[in-house]
């Protein structure tokens, strides 16, 4: 669509801003350097890393040495966690709870302008879903830069660039990297920013564990690389013990990285759940919640109820490692199927944790470009929550040839093909809104429909894996590393490239470029398939996950795969370039709500004013009647009238 | 009249859609079936294999036509129903376009049958299968018959193997970082690098691990079993041709894993009991320094269990029944 001269780009608010905070204003809050923002973060946290090392050595010297590698691990899990809660101190996130541990009155975060606001923790759910997608960004950067070293490993079917050591080191920390981003590169960025909006809220429901899940995320992606100068981790994202127990002083920084993540995970999933019930604007019904809010909510169900599973067995790992307990190490009265269990009671929710976003902004966004409404919503948002319902029940089929109980294998690969009913009803709702629409190809709509290619493929391998029979040739080879990357990549990475295209013009209130734009998806979208749709054949063929040595007839589909991913990874640099140019180097103003969308986010003031709404909309209807005669207005957003938008497929399309 | 011509257009759209995808879906499967299907892993040399094989060509026959049928669809929409295209009428709102009753509980049932029978298939051909390979821990449910026969004499010292006698051959598959190695309890207990089997003969696998989890994925076979430490994992298969496979881990085990593989051979049953009986004569000497057999292994203070990676470490063993025990004096 062309940007035409009639939009307003700019919808002006009432100058009567009701002021959000008042309160007396410490030294510590000032706006200027002498206060508290990402600089102090950093020094405090590097103080408290120090102390945090002496203090180890200093109360466990000569005890818990790790074998072999000079390191005290009691001496590195203090210094980790000493750098954490310096960071936290740093940045200000535990100045209001000890105010009040202390009974005095906390003060006020002040409310800073200008560009170092996103340097400091900050309460506006607007400045922390920014911070969130540069925070996701880099995250994705680093994990793809791994992901690169990796392909160019194993151009080769012998060991050519890396010794196996160094292999396995970036191979843990891309699975890592990559899973940890995942969990929050929509709920983060996409979740924190639109969900009140889309709700009618002014605020989230707690803005201060907001801005902590954030600044705890960073320090989680801190804590994972500083695995890297003590050796890295051997054993993949997936932890297992007793590889675990075994592992060097880096396995410390994978245990308390989880249990970091997991930290802001957890706050996170029920900050947002919280919002959603209790903030919604009156007369945003059940029924009339943005499909995309209702992922979120099953999302953040998820996140709540999973990872404090993850934090259990993080901290029994931990101790493992420095007090020497022995909850996974077998001959010692300990288990190493208690972590598999643990992790994978975690892992499989988490899966979904990163499928059920994607699922919503595709729904949310597929009535906008075909100009209808969404078909069967209530089967759309009864399908995420059974999927998020469903996601507790099939942990096991990751343990299917491990040796567990052998007659509880056709029960979980009973609830494993379950599954695939509630998460096939996104198939059905987006079918059925393509059904006879008008469909304009923007770059978010392509993003969108991709993620129905790619995830197509991603959840039938699914089925194959869950086929205990079938299981047996494909578990832990390269069809299921193929069939994951379709779904998370494929899907959810998809789904958050369309979001970012379809929201950053209202976040940033500019255009992302078209024709760099239509270029990165077509790499993407080509080169994801190019790189991993050889995986499920060199899977079947017989290689296994997480090597450096192969078959040497499998070299050529190898560095098919190899070149494919090179180039992959060059279309996240098209990605990026747009991003420069179309945010820094030649910006287009947005129009107030260029893709004429009905949502909620899209007829409030632009630029957004920090409290959302001018007055607190009543919500009248959902936001899809698209092509409806008659239709009643969205929401009546009180004094000044809302922009004007066509329900209908509106001016030719470019 | 309006209503009366969408009517038309809307079984028109549909109708042409289901023609398309009909004729993909068969030409598909057609060309699946007599063309790959065939050469589908894990391939026949075990009757598991076969059986899996089996499995794997079902789940591909009706995953071409899902497949085919929402991309016929998403197509089909994309050519005609683009806003490009001239013509393309108005779409129309309300409540006709929010949901179809019909089309909703027909998608529900469907892929709700699809998905119940997969189950169904998978669960039979998983008991059928004898457990289908796959590792079912130390106490197997679906086994083949005499196998519990041969596994109990296993631990005794009067167990023993000939050709033609129809008995299953008991082999212990040991992981450790970064090799598996292989007990023969039916022959003494010895212990080989060398995966050789009998063809013919029902073979139960017996996984432990010394250390960290491994996995034994005999790829040909169809036979994956986790080596757990301290447990004993249990597989089947029947072997049905002459020939190598290919020995991998399919478990992360550490910095190593990517060069922990092996080839097995499949010979004739008096071939093998010629280099069995033969090994198990020049391996006495060793097979006396082993620990008993048994179906797990306790390592001591000095194995990669209980401590990290071995680096020259010259500790003596110690003298109790743990693996490694009963070591040379030197």
């Amino acid at each position: 669509m062309t940007i035409s001269a009639e939009r307003p780009t700019e919808v002006a608010a009432s100058s009567a801003t009701p002021p959000m905070q008042s309160g007396r204003v410490g030294w510590t809050q000032r706006p200027g350097w002498m206060s508290q923002h990402l600089g102090t973060a950093i020094v405090l946290g590097i103080v408290g890393y120090l102390f945090g090392h002496w203090l180890g050595n200093a109360i466990t010297g000569n005890y818990a040495y790790v074998q072999n590698s000079g390191q005290n691990s009691a001496a590195n899990f203090f210094a980790l966690l000493f750098a954490v809660v310096g960071w936290l101190l740093g940045i200000g996130a535990l100045n209001y709870p000890f105010a009040k541990l202390l009974g005095r009155e906390p003060k006020q975060e002040p409310t800073v302008e200008g560009w170092s606001k996103y340097f400091r923790y900050t309460l506006d759910h607007k400045v922390v879903g920014l911070q969130y997608v540069v925070g996701v960004l880099l995250f994705m950067f680093t994990g793809g830069l791994l992901a690169m070293a990796i392909r160019a490993e194993l151009l080769s079917p012998t060991t050519h660039l890396f010794g196996p050591g160094t292999y396995i080191e970036i191979v843990s920390e891309h699975g890592t990297i990559m899973m940890m981003m995942a969990t929050s590169i929509i709920v983060g960025p996409m979740g924190n920013y639109f969900v009140p909006l889309m709700i009618g809220s002014r605020k989230m429901a707690f803005p201060r564990i907001e801005a902590f899940s954030f600044w705890i995320f960073v320090a989680g992606y801190a804590v994972i690389f500083s695995a890297l100068p003590y050796g890295g981790f051997p054993t993949g994202w997936t932890g297992y013990a007793p590889l675990q127990t075994q592992a060097g002083p880096g396995m410390i920084s994978y245990l308390f990285g989880f249990a970091v993540i997991g930290m802001g995970m957890m706050a996170a999933g029920f900050n947002i759940a919280v919002t959603i019930i209790n903030n919604r604007a009156p007369g945003m019904t059940w029924s009339r919640v943005p499909i995309f809010v209702w992922s979120i909510l099953a999302t953040a169900a998820l996140l709540t109820l999973a990872t404090p599973t993850l934090f259990a067995a993080g901290l029994f790992g931990i101790l493992d490692k420095t007090a020497q307990t022995a909850f996974y190490v077998s001959e010692h009265g300990g288990s190493s199927y208690l972590w598999e269990n643990l992790f994978w009671f975690f892992g499989h929710p988490e899966v979904y944790i990163m499928a059920l976003p994607g699922f919503g902004i595709v729904a949310e966004i597929l009535p906008v470009f075909t100009r209808k409404p969404l078909f069967a919503y209530k089967v759309a948002a009864s399908g995420m929550i059974g999927v998020a319902l469903l996601s507790f029940f099939v942990w096991q089929h990751h343990l299917f040839q491990s040796g567990i109980n052998p007659d509880m294998r056709p029960l979980f690969m009973l609830t494993t093909e379950l599954i695939s009913i509630p998460t096939g009803f996104i198939f059905l709702v987006g079918m059925g809104t393509l059904y006879r629409a008008k469909i304009r190809f923007e770059i978010p709509m392509l993003f969108a429909m991709a993620l129905f290619f790619n995830f197509l493929i991603g959840g039938v391998t699914g089925v194959f894996l869950s086929d205990v029979p079938v299981n047996v040739t494909v578990h832990g080879g390269f069809f299921v590393l193929s069939h994951f990357h379709y779904t998370i990549m494929g899907g959810l990475l998809f789904a958050f490239m369309a979001g970012l295209y379809y929201w950053l013009p209202k976040m940033t209130g500019r255009m992302m470029n078209k024709k760099i734009g239509l270029w990165h998806f077509w790499t993407m979208f080509i080169f994801f398939n190019l790189t991993f749709f050889p995986m499920f054949i060199i899977g079947l063929l017989g290689q296994p996950r997480r090597v450096f040595t192969y078959a040497k007839n499998l070299q050529g589909l190898n560095d098919f795969s190899s070149i494919s991913a090179f180039l992959l990874g060059a279309s996240f640099l098209l990605f990026f370039a747009n991003l420069m140019y179309s945010m820094y180097i030649k910006p287009v103003k947005a129009p107030a709500n260029p893709w004429d969308s009905l949502g909620l986010e899209w007829q409030t003031a632009s630029p957004i004013p920090e409290y959302n709404f001018e007055r607190i909309p009543v919500v009248m209807s959902d936001p899809y009647h698209y092509s409806e005669v008659g239709a009643p207005p969205v929401a009546d957003l009180g004094t000044s009238a809302p922009p004007v938008v066509s329900t209908t497929s509106g001016s030719s399309p470019a | 009249m309006s209503t009366e011509n969408s009517m038309k257009k809307e079984t028109h759209h549909l109708r042409r859609m289901a023609t398309i995808w009909i004729i993909l879906s068969v030409a598909a499967d057609l060309l699946f079936m007599f063309w790959i299907a065939p050469h589908v892993p894990p391939g026949t040399m075990t009757d598991t294999a076969r059986a899996n094989q089996f499995d794997f060509n079902v789940l591909f026959l009706m995953a071409f036509p899902v497949l085919i049928g929402v991309w016929v669809y998403m197509g089909y929409a994309i050519v005609n129903w683009s806003a490009k295209r001239a013509g393309v009428p108005e779409p129309i709102g309300g409540p006709a376009a929010r949901g179809n009753l019909k089309a909703q509980v027909s998608w529900i049932v469907v892929t709700s049958v699809i998905v119940l029978f997969l189950a169904g298939f998978g669960t039979v051909a998983l008991i059928g299968g004898k457990g289908s390979g796959g590792g079912e821990g130390p106490n197997p449910v679906w086994m083949p018959a005499g196998s519990a026969k041969a596994e109990t004499a296993a631990l005794t010292s009067s167990a023993s193997w000939t050709p033609g006698s129809n008995q299953v051959l008991v082999v212990q598959v040991i992981g450790q970082q970064w090799q598996f190695t292989y007990r023969y309890p039916q022959f003494g207990g010895f212990e080989s690098p060398k995966l050789i089997i009998p063809n013919n003969t029902e073979i139960a696998f017996n996984v432990t691990s010394l250390d960290v989890i491994h996995s034994f994925w005999a790829y040909q076979l169809s036979v994956k079993a986790d080596a757990n430490p301290q447990q004993n994992d249990v597989a089947y298969a029947k072997t049905d041709q002459l020939g190598n496979f290919t020995v991998r881990c399919s478990e992360l085990c550490g910095i190593w894993h990517g060069a922990m593989f092996n080839y097995g051979k499949v010979v004739t049953p008096s071939d093998f009991q010629n280099w069995a009986t033969s090994t198990e004569a020049a391996n006495a000497a060793n097979t006396k320094n082993l620990p008993p057999f048994a179906w797990t292994y306790v390592p001591d203070a000095n194995g990669a269990a209980g401590g990290y990676y071995i680096d020259g470490n010259v500790t003596p063993y110690s003298q109790v029944e743990t693996y490694g025990a009963k070591q040379p004096t030197s």
